[in-house]
């Protein structure tokens, strides 16, 4: 600094030369947990990073990037019991993200707008047949199709939609909707074959020149248990019962109808027939906590008048009436009976026990193994026969719309990856970004929006859609509620807190550098980060 | 211009000419009627563009003018007394930061006990601080001084006290030689700073300095000093080719040219000793005055030239360094060391002490005769001191000295102070 | 508060930026052209609150006097660590003179640009609590009386931190310092002492006078731009904890800010002309041991040989706090 006096006087921003870096113990580094809804989802969605972009109210692009791992979200925004809004880390704050609000706002959206699927890639000239057009089938089918691969599938029923058409009442998911987005992916090149029933798998896949199939033939008959019935006696399973609703011919149940089961099929049952002016009662076992179904679908049943007698199981069915059995709890929470009888008018009763699976398709194949009543697949959603992968319902597993899509897209990654030649491996998974990795403080108080339901009159007389979806404003609110956990959103805060300048800001969607030159290793960046993107690790000393 | 004026109010009028941009007022006698008539001239338009800031302290004076100093102001106080020692910490950063300001320092004594009056001790005080100090024998000198110290200020970027008895010129009525703007615009250029804190040229300004770089920075101000040495004489030329008058300088000799014996002094007791030298001449004495205008930086060379050919010095000083004798005898025996010289301390007019003509003339006899202690004190009460010592050696609890020897010399405290 | 609270924008005002906000609503802080008055390489401790505090505050005050703006720095950490020959970290024009004089010199800075017609220039004056509320206080009560255009800036870490950790008169009472050891019978600093400088300042008439903390940036950097957009003498005093003197890890510095807010212990309000003109609510209402666990100057208050009778104390003097100036929301009151 010449003509100025000798250091007293100094230059500006000097100290750029004194790399107080070194005085570190431990560096901040940037990562990306793991966020509880994407561990939760059991179809394998990013939830956090399609809210990202809702939140900013870029829709279609939150739509595609929903839609990379799952095509159906006005469907699945409609009949997923969500168990990312129980995983969600917001539920500690105040109440869970409504996640399932959100997609099936996408969902609607995409249909309102008419977007499309980007077009799949290349050809593979791979032929994959696809049997069943149930999610799980539609799910394999469009992440097929989008790989590359040519693919058929072939449906032994009248329509697309497995059991999300005949096993989910209207009232739930409407058919338009579904019928949108079976057609995008039919859109996108699938051939769909309906009344196509695949009676052998083997001779369906020389016959059609496939590579490899997927099965994914859903479980649609119905349980069936002991009664002692009498010849007047009308019992029908729960399918028949809602599969017949989706026909010209609705199914004939009288006025008191018996619904024996406490899953959710029982309480579609039971709504469905409250909807028919019939007079449903849910018998079951156990107690209402006990129950398998979703407790806010038997509290919609119980406000749409559905009656339940709990800890109940029928000992004799006859004509017009039954006879049920009290039941107690036993020490270990099983149902016990206590020879305490009680008669009930019944005109029939409606089996919701549960389903098996048609395996009819496979008799003959060599190295496939049926356990249980369902088909035993690998890791890689390959069943014991070489280039034939099962999944959703036909497999072990938890049965849901869900958990079906899920496989399709997994069986999709890896039925691609054994028609490259190659073995499909998964990303390894980031750590879990739990409560504790987060500073809530940030985070404006804010309310889950409650979605507008239908009123109770409609929905005990028709098959309108009970619940609402959220309108353009309320999505927003509700995306912008998510806490965007364990992955950075852009909040400022590191680059803002850093009392030593150590953070480069890279710009709209680029996040952010560490200055590893003048951090000093305080850690303050890691400790206000709202959403836990940055973790402190030790220096080599 | 010709004027009869009072000294505070001459000075008041060379610093307006002096265009100052920023004056920090703070009263304090005998310094108050200077920022009085200069606040007047501001308030009034007379003076402007000037911000005329009455702050809350010296220290406060002084930390306002390093700001509008460091800032690109030509900056302005005066002080005297406790009030420079208050802004001590100030002054000495003022220096160290190299900023031009001109302070006058109306020169009076220091308490406890207090005392308003005039001696050196408050500008001697601060000898090491770093400023220049340049003392007035008179109003008219103490006007021209303040001319020229704004442009050796700010020539060198270091701060310059102008020194001036308290009373004996602040308040006393003259004939003072105004000079006009244009003579002193002519002579002072605007200032024009060395640093400055501006935006659009940001610096930092006072840095913490270790041991790496402390001792260089210390030598640069000493350097600037010695710089000094070579532009007050020559400003004083300047000022004498512009002004038309002797003003400044180093050092100013009288009746020196075979002077055996040598007075040594500065300020205003200089016009007393020259009486008093005249009338020795005219009794064949061979003595000679030197006068110290420049006591920071100190003219080393100046000085022993103007001793080195006498026998005896005798330095009238109006500063006592308690427990050893005389600032200025003392600096002056490191500029004439080698020589043969015999050299006396005669502390005189403390706390404003008459100074009559009588006690030097005794005084210059008694050295002329080698009749002098090394260090004297002009008429000092050795009754009453000495009536003192006693009681304390016979007594612990022997009260306050000061009151004692009032009540000594049968002056009430409230009776004069009250 | 004063300061525009955003429509609902998933983390609102309380994070620095957000994607989400129009670029005009974010924070000074947020922008990639900041000034970074303090650049790195200073040599604060690690999670130095004043540090940050200091570019939280200067850089708000270079945004809204569009980059004119000069500042005066009372001697303590900050200058220390900031200027150190040969480097400075300083982008802004800055001086340091003393301790004690930092209002004064900023008067005369403001002086200097008056007179030279530069109105566009502005002054900002900086220290530490010591620097403020002891040391300097009579320059600052001067240049407070005389209204002078200059914004003073407080960073209250409640003791003389540059020189050991010594009491001051913001240190809170039972606090540790290497003055106020935790010994005797009244361990710590004690209770009844201490100044109130943001409510002194208020007495003075001064057109604004304002706390904040480094854990509320947006309320900050409100506040400073309101402060700039004033003339005449300004006074913010901003809490920054002190990791090494509070015993406080490095991490904690925000953290702590926010419960000095949320206990009731530092109340953040602003006022205009001597009169309270908002307060910035308690959010989430934190008992005071919250605040005063992290920290090792409270240690003597917990443990073996506890003062429950302190905290006690304390808690008081944090409700008296939330009373006096409204800190919390009716229903909050309410719900107590």
């Amino acid at each position: 600094m010449p003509n100025k006096p000798f250091a007293i006087t100094l230059k500006p921003g000097t100290s750029l030369s004194n790399l107080t870096g070194s005085w570190r113990s431990a560096r901040p580094v940037y990562l990306d947990r793991l966020p509880p809804c994407n561990n939760a989802c059991p179809a394998g969605e990013n939830i956090q990073g399609w809210l990202f972009h809702a939140e900013s109210g870029d829709y279609e692009q939150a739509w595609r990037v929903l839609t990379l791992d799952n095509p159906l979200p006005a469907v699945m925004g409609r009949v997923c019991y969500h168990p990312c809004e129980t995983a969600c880390n917001r539920a500690q704050l105040d109440q869970a993200v409504g996640i399932n609000s959100v997609e099936r706002f996408l969902g609607d959206e995409a249909i309102k707008r008419g977007w499309k699927f980007d077009k799949p890639a290349a050809s593979t000239g791979k032929k994959v047949l696809v049997v069943g057009a149930g999610p799980s089938g539609l799910s394999a089918a469009y992440h097929l199709a989008r790989m590359g691969h040519k693919v058929e599938i072939h449906e032994a029923g009248p329509l697309a939609g497995g059991m999300t058409r005949f096993g989910i009442p209207k009232y739930r998911l409407p058919r338009e909707v579904l019928d949108a987005e079976v057609q995008r992916i039919v859109d996108l090149g699938v051939t769909l074959k309906l009344n196509t029933k695949v009676e052998h798998i083997a001779q369906s896949m020389k016959a059609g020149g496939f590579d490899a199939a997927f099965l994914a033939v859903g479980a649609h008959i119905g349980k069936r248990t002991m009664i002692p019935a009498g010849d007047a006696a009308h019992i029908v399973d729960a399918v028949s019962v809602l599969r017949s609703m989706e026909g010209e011919d609705k199914p004939m149940l009288g006025r008191r109808v018996v619904v024996y089961g406490g899953g959710n099929t029982a309480i579609d049952v039971a709504r469905t027939v409250k909807r028919m002016g019939g007079e449903p009662i849910i018998v079951y076992r156990r107690t209402r906590d006990k129950a398998p179904a979703h407790d806010f679908e038997i509290e919609e049943a119980l406000q749409e008048g559905v009656m339940v007698k709990w800890l109940s199981t029928i000992k004799q069915a006859g004509a017009g009436e039954i006879t049920i059995e009290r039941m107690e709890l036993d020490d270990k929470g099983f149902p016990q009976p206590t020879g305490e009888f009680e008669k009930l008018e019944a005109d029939s009763v409606v089996l919701a026990l549960g389903q098996d699976v048609d395996l009819s398709l496979l008799e003959g194949v060599p190295g496939l193994e049926v356990k249980d009543g369902v088909v035993q697949v690998g890791p890689n959603m390959m069943t014991g026969a070489t280039g034939i992968f099962a999944g959703g319902d036909m497999v072990p597993s938890e049965r849901t719309v869900t958990v079906a899509v899920g496989h399709g897209k997994k069986a999709a990654r890896h039925i691609d990856a054994w028609l490259r030649g190659t073995t499909y491996l998964p990303a390894p998974k980031h750590e879990l970004a739990e409560f504790k990795n987060l500073n809530t403080w940030y985070y404006s108080d804010a309310h889950k929006t409650v979605r507008p339901m239908l009123d109770i009159i409609r929905r005990q007389t028709s098959f309108d859609e009970v619940q609402g979806g959220l309108d353009e404003s309320n999505a927003l609110f509700e995306a912008r509620r998510c806490l965007s956990c364990g992955n950075c959103f852009e909040c400022d805060n590191c680059y803002g807190v850093c009392p030593d300048n150590a953070v480069i800001k890279l710009g709209p969607g680029k996040r952010f550098e560490f200055k590893y030159d003048y951090c000093k290793g305080c850690g303050l960046c890691v400790e206000e980060c709202p959403c836990g993107a940055i973790k402190m690790v030790p220096e080599d000393i | 211009m010709l004027k009869q004026m009072e000294g505070s109010k001459a000075v008041a009028e060379a610093v307006a000419l002096c265009r100052p941009e920023v004056i920090c007022a703070y009263p304090i006698s005998p310094q108050t009627h200077i920022v009085e008539a200069l606040g007047e001239m501001v308030k009034s338009g007379e003076l402007q563009p000037c911000e005329f800031i009455n702050v809350e302290s010296e220290f406060a004076a002084m930390s306002v003018a390093i700001g509008s100093s460091a800032a690109g102001a030509r900056s302005y106080t005066a002080t005297a007394s406790q009030g420079l020692l208050f802004m001590v910490e100030a002054v000495y950063n003022a220096s160290g930061l190299g900023l031009p300001i001109v302070m006058t320092v109306a020169n009076r004594a220091i308490g406890a006990p207090i005392n308003i009056w005039n001696d050196h001790s408050d500008s001697i005080s601060q000898r090491d601080s770093g400023w220049m100090q340049l003392f007035a024998e008179t109003n008219q000198e103490a006007v021209d001084l303040h001319i020229q110290a704004f442009k050796l200020a700010e020539e060198l970027s270091m701060p310059v006290m102008v020194c001036m008895d308290g009373f004996i010129l602040t308040h006393a009525f003259e004939r003072v030689d105004i000079p006009t703007q244009e003579q002193v615009d002519a002579f002072l250029p605007p200032y024009e700073p060395r640093q400055v804190l501006d935006p659009t040229d940001p610096i930092s300004i006072g840095a913490m300095v270790g041991p790496e770089a402390f001792m260089e920075v210390r030598y640069l101000a000493h350097a600037k000093q010695l710089q000094a040495l070579e532009l007050i004489p020559q400003y004083a030329a300047e000022f004498k080719e512009k002004f038309g008058r002797d003003s400044g300088g180093l050092v100013r000799t009288y009746r020196t040219e075979d002077a055996e014996t040598i007075i040594v002094a500065m300020g205003s007791v200089l016009g007393t000793i020259k009486d008093v030298v005249d009338d020795m001449r005219a009794q064949g004495h061979k003595i000679g005055v030197l006068g110290i205008i420049s006591f920071r930086p100190f003219p080393m060379q100046q000085a022993r030239e103007a001793l080195q050919h006498c026998k005896r010095f005798v330095v009238v000083e109006k500063n006592l360094a308690v427990g050893l004798g005389g600032v200025l005898y003392t600096t002056l025996r490191m500029a004439v060391a080698g020589l043969k010289l015999t050299g006396y301390t005669a502390i005189a007019g403390l706390g404003g002490r008459p100074i009559p003509k009588s006690s030097l003339h005794k005084l210059f006899l008694d050295a002329e005769q080698g009749a002098l202690e090394p260090v004297t004190f002009v008429d000092l009460d050795w009754d009453v001191v000495n009536r003192q010592l006693e009681r304390e050696k016979q007594n612990r609890h022997s009260g306050p000295i000061a009151e004692n020897i009032l009540h000594a010399k049968g002056m009430s405290s409230s009776a004069k102070f009250g | 508060m004063g300061y525009q609270t955003v429509k609902f924008y998933q983390t609102g005002t309380y994070t620095v930026g957000n994607r989400l906000l129009a670029p005009d609503e974010r924070s000074v802080q947020a922008g990639e052209r900041r000034s970074n008055s303090i650049n790195s390489g200073h040599r604060a401790c690690q999670g130095c609150g004043e540090a940050l505090g200091a570019r939280y505050a200067i850089d708000a005050a270079m945004a809204e006097s569009n980059n004119q703006l000069i500042a005066v720095n009372a001697t303590g950490c900050l200058e220390v660590f900031s200027t150190p020959y040969p480097e400075s970290s300083w982008q802004v024009p800055w001086i340091h003179s003393l301790f004690g004089n930092a209002p004064a010199v900023a008067t005369g800075v403001a002086a200097a640009m008056k007179v030279k017609g530069r109105s566009e220039v502005r002054v900002v004056a900086q220290g530490g609590d010591g620097g403020t509320t002891d040391i300097g206080f009579g320059c600052l009560s001067g240049m407070f009386e005389r209204n002078d255009d200059v914004l003073y800036i407080c960073y209250d870490n409640e003791a003389y931190m540059n020189t050991g950790v010594q009491r001051s008169s913001a240190t809170p009472p039972t606090a540790r310092t290497a003055t106020t050891m935790p010994v005797g019978k009244e361990p710590g600093n004690v209770f009844g002492q201490g100044k109130n400088v943001p409510e002194i300042a208020m007495a003075h008439g001064i057109p604004y006078v304002a706390t904040a903390t480094v854990a509320d940036l947006r309320d900050l950097e409100y506040k400073v731009r309101k402060a700039m957009k004033m003339r005449g003498a300004r006074y913010i005093q901003i809490f920054v904890p002190c990791p090494l003197g509070w015993g406080a890890a490095s991490h904690d510095t925000i953290k702590l800010a926010r419960l000095a807010k949320e206990t009731g212990m530092f109340p953040v309000f602003e006022a205009e002309h001597g009169e309270v003109t908002g307060v910035l609510k308690i959010r989430n209402k934190q008992p005071i041991e919250e605040y005063l666990k992290p920290q090792k100057r409270f240690a003597h208050l917990f443990g073996k040989h506890a003062h429950p009778e302190m905290v006690a104390h304390l808690q008081a003097i944090a409700d008296r706090n939330i009373r006096k100036y409204g800190l919390l929301d009716e229903e909050k009151v309410n719900a107590q």
